[in-house]
């Protein structure tokens, strides 16, 4: 009896658990138009220590970086509408922020507000890390990592996006960190891919692609069955 | 030649030493803005935690920390030449003065310790100077002070040196303040910038006071008509050139506009949300620009085109009627030259996509151009005072303080 009406309620849950936890969204965002083209980055290269640490090769900018099929990495894709009054804990991942002979790895990198990350110098040298965020309630820092391997933890409480990472150190070393108050967004990779996974329930989204240079652009989704893809095109317009 | 000459002549020097050492503090910071290095050192008055003296060699030679750390030490140095030459100026009569200053100071910035953590920076500089002064004030040197009012104004020079550098360690440990909107890091930036500059002009009329020329009367010759005019209208703009110039620096966005004479293709850049958008794809810098920023270069352009007129003209002047082999002419062609070469690196500064070097030698020019309007401007009022002094009856007493030649 006791079988007979508890079996039914266990099999919906587990059917929108299931539903809910598979949650994929995913696609591609790409470049119409010519962006400027990327330079060396001469002040690193006359730099004793960074010069060293790139002699074999040449760094440039990473203003458009453009990859396959005109793929424009470094583009957050972030669910922008369609769960408000929903509360997300925190992730409990950390995400890393590395500086490596002088840049800092990732350029574009998301977390949540609230979520922990580390900022790392890989790097036998010091570098300073000047996050100046402009959000209320997001407090900026400026510590140096004197030692290799030194990592700090931080976390931004608010959502922003955008917080410029500076060292002054090394001026060119630049790094951005997107705030975002959900844990459904992704960074395109280097042929502009992405995909979030996560409890996203099946519904309308509105999803935004924002790329710190080619702007934003927003498209209506609907995960259906726990799936949804969206491609999105930014463009660069002639000057 | 009389001790006393000889003391006023090492015065004099010593002076115009204090003076070049200011400028080459200037150039020194505008480096540090050109480079965008001056949060490399995040702590002040300490340096990474150490003693400002006492920075590891091996930290100091690292990236901006060098720039920054040897903008400090410098005006550390010159701090400590001020706090000289006031004794030397003020004579004996500085003593009492200085000491109770001193140990004010030195309570002022202990006080400062308990305020807070945002404080504690400018309690410890505080009481450090104030250990400074106070053992300027215990040194004996047995001069008289120099004449009116080159005192007054070492004592305003003290005085301004200590705010100076307190304002340039507040725009590090309040970077991160925003206050009605701006940030205060910006902020004090920018008065920092031009505090420096008037301060180097204040140090340029100390030295040119006590110059044996400024004794001798600076030789013969009328200024010609209209010159005082064109002067006035010269140095005027280049303290309004000085402000939109320290304004555009120390937002630290870049270049607002990177074509010239043209921006952005026209005379007078739209400067809509659709054309702001376009030209933030295509800049190079990663800071985006704001319609402020656009106009901001443009009037400083126009700034230039005036300037530029206003000192030919005084130039011009000097030229028609003459006079250029006098001393306050050869002035004068320094400065035409300089304003000359200043409008140059400005177009360079563009055309060349901002290096640093180029962005400082066109702040190291515009504050000589500054210093010397200004010392011109001086001479031409010293000359006027005379004029209105010989014009006085024998009878009635001189209006001007003892000293005045």
């Amino acid at each position: 009896m006791l079988m007979k009406h508890v079996l039914p309620y266990a099999a919906a849950m587990a059917a929108v658990a299931v539903s809910a936890s598979a949650a994929e969204v995913s696609g591609k965002v790409s470049l119409k138009g010519t962006p400027p083209p990327e330079k060396a980055i001469a002040a690193l290269k006359a730099d004793p220590n960074c010069g060293k640490a790139n002699a074999a090769a040449e760094v440039k900018t990473r203003l458009y970086v453009v990859g396959a099929d005109s793929g424009l990495a470094n583009t957050l894709v972030y669910v922008k509408k369609g769960l408000e009054g929903k509360t997300f804990a925190p992730s409990a991942d950390k995400p890393l922020i590395d500086q490596k002979g002088c840049m800092y790895e990732p350029y574009i990198s998301a977390v949540q507000a609230g979520q922990q990350f580390d900022v790392k110098n890989s790097d036998a040298f010091m570098h300073n890390v000047n996050a100046t965020p402009k959000a209320a309630g997001n407090k900026g820092f400026n510590f140096a990592q004197a030692n290799a391997g030194q990592v700090n933890t931080k976390a931004f409480d608010k959502a922003e996006l955008g917080v410029r990472f500076a060292c002054n150190v090394h001026p060119w070393m630049i790094a951005y960190v997107h705030v975002l108050e959900n844990p459904f967004f992704a960074v395109t990779d280097k042929d502009g891919n992405y995909t979030f996974k996560g409890d996203l329930p099946d519904g309308k989204y509105t999803v935004e692609a924002f790329h710190m240079k080619a702007g934003a652009v927003t498209q209506e989704i609907e995960v259906k069955g726990g799936k949804a893809t969206a491609a999105f095109t930014l463009e660069v317009k002639a000057q | 030649m009389s001790n006393s000459d000889q003391s006023n002549r090492w015065l004099f020097r010593f002076s115009v030493a204090v003076a070049l050492c200011t400028w080459g503090l200037i150039c020194m910071g505008g480096l540090v803005t050109s480079k965008g290095v001056g949060m490399a050192v995040p702590d002040w008055p300490t340096s990474y935690g150490y003693n400002m003296f006492a920075l590891p060699i091996s930290t100091w030679f690292t990236g901006g920390v060098f720039d920054e750390h040897t903008h400090r030490l410098w005006a550390s140095t010159v701090g400590l030449l001020v706090v000289a030459l006031l004794r030397w100026l003020g004579g004996n009569a500085s003593r009492k003065p200085l000491l109770a200053i001193g140990g004010a100071e030195i309570l002022m910035g202990i006080g400062l310790l308990g305020v807070g953590p945002d404080w504690r920076g400018a309690g410890h500089f505080l009481a450090g100077i104030g250990g400074v002064v106070l053992l300027a004030g215990v040194v004996w040197v047995r001069n008289g002070p120099a004449e009116w009012p080159v005192v007054t104004w070492g004592w305003l020079a003290f005085w301004l040196v200590q705010f100076q550098g307190l304002l340039g360690g507040l725009r590090v440990v309040l970077d991160k303040h925003v206050f009605a909107g701006t940030t205060l890091g910006t902020a004090f930036g920018v008065f920092h910038g031009c505090l420096g500059q008037a301060f180097l002009v204040l140090l340029c009329a100390v030295a040119l006071r006590l110059s044996p020329l400024w004794r001798r009367g600076f030789g013969a010759g009328e200024f010609p008509t209209g010159f005082r005019t064109w002067l006035t209208a010269g140095l005027l703009l280049s303290i309004g050139q000085l402000l939109l110039g320290a304004l555009m620096r120390h937002q630290h966005a870049g270049l607002a506009i990177h074509d010239f004479p043209l921006a952005y293709g026209q005379w007078w850049p739209a400067t809509d949300s659709a054309s702001l958008s376009v030209y933030n794809q295509h800049r190079s810098e990663e800071v985006e620009v704001t319609a402020f920023q656009i106009q901001l270069q443009m009037w400083h352009r126009i700034g230039a085109v005036l300037t530029l007129v206003a000192i030919s003209g005084a130039w011009l002047k000097c030229w028609r009627a003459g006079s250029l082999a006098f001393p306050w002419g050869k002035l004068t062609s320094g400065w035409f030259g300089l304003v000359v070469t200043q409008a140059t690196l400005g177009m360079l500064t563009i055309l060349m996509n901002k290096p640093a070097d180029v962005a400082t030698a066109h702040v190291a020019i515009g504050a000589a151009s500054l210093a010397t309007g200004s010392l011109l401007f001086l001479i031409a009022h010293q000359r006027a005072l005379r004029a209105t002094v010989e014009r006085i009856p024998a009878s009635m007493p001189a209006a001007v303080p003892a000293g005045t030649p």
